[in-house]
């Protein structure tokens, strides 16, 4: 114990190992009514490492070839020693971290965590949901199946639609004309070394972010006003150890879903590994029907609803993209007088339920073949999704708030 | 939470219609009788899939030695084996892939996902559903894939059969008919239809025999470790008021 302690010393004069410990967790004060939904930000941070760990160990065994890349994954499903598990854990990791990562986003618009003073914490989740996306992307290709190429092919074709720079764009993405080689490798470098960096860099400052402000709540107050003599917030408690030992019972019912779906069903019924994906891509062979998985159907439904303009495609881009991003703009948009939906009228959870069925329904459609009723549905559902942020800076100031707590709910 | 629980009401009513409509089938596919705790099945079926469909088709990923899984002594397996192929090595088809195209058209597909892609009722439907159809090179035709370049290879098994269309009120549906008997009863035909599908499905994953078993292991423990998770949080937390 003594020489732990010395040893705990001896690093402490040279870095600030307590400092770090007691600012990060033994003394970050987190408000005590933390509900179901802040499970989730630690269970992203959870994936994150899930999948980094899990897709070392495949890296060791699949061969970024468009010849053999195909056969190393299944070599590595048959030949490796608990290489289908860890594929599994990886491919199943992919779709939980976008579920968990949408619900932690769902949880930060319900209790309005995007509001003052959490912009700049705001803005790098969203950074860090792109940077997600673009890793999720490029993960797709290397299987080598039927999906990853033409699913790569489409969404590539897309920057060639840009004004002016878009073929030459598009050709610097894939390294060819075509999905080729070229694009398998530099797709897997940017896959397993560039964006998990850029990752790993934006969650740190995004926790660092979250601790300079700290937590928001499901009451959407500020625990800082009322602090005691220690100047500790009394409505806030040290994460470690009570949210240690509260994320760790979210963490195992996690790993309870996390584990059924690996172990009874991996495929997910084709939404988590799509069946065509078990054809090896042929660039001869366009698929009948073609459709990205599942989390990013919602933006996929919204591209195809934008009808082509001047004949060009581009219109459908630049409404996907900004469909994407327009959650950055939330701190500027919200004129509300409370933060957290408890406090908030009917009007704001009227739009805010519209957007969910709008976001879900998109993602469904986004799935599905376009049929001129579906294509007419996405159209409906595409307005209402864009209404929802175009029009909050009017609901959110006529809308009837309930006064705000001065101290937490806590039963 | 009440509003939350609304909220989730209301997407769950504003979705279901849109599912219910997407759900239309072409052809109605036959469920597949198989079941990868039938051992004696799955034998049946690699006996089968090794004597016939390796005639042309490949299963590259799979290996001969991957047969001790469903239960085959290393005896039986080098019985199976072609010339010139040990225990570790992967299935290769017996013609090779430029004289295959010659003869049918198109090279035939590697079978050792073909379960995966397709899967166990499309393949158990399809291989009961060719019929002859003299428009056709081959000379016959299939419900579930139309055009298809393989011959019925196993005719001379279930015997021919002729496309027949028949008016159920007001719907047209197409029906398969026997003509002439095959070698088999279409009892056994289908049995052994089952076999290869059963077998062709733990081909696609061999990883399946031993992931549902551990699955329940996994589970099992977490759940007590959930129970503990949940004890230690509400001890810590006594002190919280």
């Amino acid at each position: 114990m003594k020489i732990l302690k010395n040893l705990v010393g001896w690093v402490d004069d040279r870095f600030p190992l307590l400092d770090t410990w007691k600012e990060h967790l033994s003394e970050y004060y987190a408000p005590k009514n933390f509900n179901f939904w802040y499970f989730f930000g630690s269970l992203a941070l959870l994936v994150l490492v899930i999948q980094i760990a899990s897709g070392i160990f495949l890296t060791m065994s699949y061969k970024p070839d468009a010849l053999i890349a195909f056969a190393s994954v299944e070599y590595i499903m048959r030949d490796v020693q608990w290489g289908w598990l860890l594929r599994y854990v990886h491919s199943t990791g992919a779709s939980m971290f976008f579920v968990v990562v949408y619900l932690h986003m769902f949880r930060g618009m319900m209790y309005g965590s995007y509001r003052k003073p959490r912009e700049l914490l705001w803005i790098i989740g969203v950074v860090i949901y792109l940077a997600l996306m673009a890793e999720a992307f490029m993960g797709y290709l290397l299987p080598w199946g039927q999906m990853s190429f033409w699913g790569a092919q489409v969404i590539v074709n897309l920057f060639s639609s840009v004004p002016f720079i878009g073929p030459d764009l598009s050709v610097l993405i894939r390294g060819d004309y075509v999905i080729s080689d070229a694009t398998l490798n530099r797709f897997f470098a940017l896959h397993v070394a560039a964006i998990p960096l850029v990752l790993v860099g934006i969650v740190f400052v995004h926790l660092v972010a979250l601790h300079k402000v700290g937590s928001n709540n499901p009451d959407g107050i500020e625990i800082k006003k009322h602090k005691d003599a220690k100047g500790h917030p009394v409505d806030g408690i040290p994460f470690h150890p009570f949210y240690t030992v509260k994320d760790m019972v979210g963490v195992v019912g996690f790993l309870i879903i996390f584990c059924a779906i690996i172990f009874f069903a991996p495929d997910m019924g084709g939404y988590f590994l799509e069946a065509n994906n078990f054809v090896p891509a042929n660039p001869m062979q366009t698929p009948a029907h073609i459709a990205p998985v599942w989390y990013f159907t919602p933006y996929y439904a919204i591209l195809r609803a934008v009808p082509p303009m001047f004949g060009s495609q581009f219109p459908g881009v630049i409404a996907m993209g900004i469909g994407a991003i327009a959650i950055v703009f939330l701190p500027w948009l919200d004129r509300g007088k409370v933060k957290s939906i408890r406090y908030r009228g009917p009007i704001f959870k009227a739009f805010l339920a519209a957007f969910v069925v709008s976001f879900i329904g998109l993602g469904y459609l986004g799935l599905l073949p376009a049929t001129p009723t579906y294509t007419l549905i996405s159209r409906i559902l595409s307005v209402v999704y864009f209404a929802f942020f175009i029009l909050m800076p009017w609901y959110t100031k006529i809308d009837k708030c309930k006064p705000e707590p001065d101290r937490v709910t806590f039963k | 939470m009440k509003v939350i629980k609304k909220l989730w009401l209301l997407a769950v009513m504003l979705v279901a219609p849109a599912i219910a409509i997407a759900s239309t089938a072409t052809v109605q596919l036959d469920h597949a009788p198989a079941s990868l705790s039938d051992k004696a099945s799955l034998q049946r079926g690699a006996q089968f899939f090794t004597a016939n469909c390796l005639a042309c088709h490949s299963a590259a990923y799979m290996r001969y030695n991957r047969l001790k899984d469903i239960g085959m002594s290393e005896d039986e397996i080098k019985k199976m084996l072609p010339e010139g192929s040990k225990l570790g090595s992967t299935m290769k088809g017996m013609m090779d892939a430029e004289s295959a195209k010659a003869a049918f058209g198109v090279a035939p597909p590697d079978l050792s996902v073909v379960a995966r892609s397709r899967g166990a009722d499309w393949l158990y439907t399809y291989l009961r559903s060719f019929y002859v159809d003299p428009s056709r090179p081959s000379g016959v035709n299939n419900l579930v894939f139309p055009g298809v370049a393989m011959p019925n290879i196993l005719g001379p098994l279930q015997g021919d059969q002729a496309l027949q269309v028949e008016k159920h009120e007001g719907h047209e549906a197409q029906m398969l008919k026997l003509t002439s008997p095959g070698s088999m009863s279409t009892k056994e035909f289908d049995a052994t239809a089952g076999d290869l599908v059963n077998y062709l499905d733990f081909m696609g994953e061999p990883a399946k025999l031993v992931r549902y078993k551990l699955g329940y292991i996994v589970l099992a423990f977490l759940f007590v470790l959930l129970v503990l998770t949940y004890l230690l949080k509400k001890e810590f937390w006594r002190e919280i008021h």
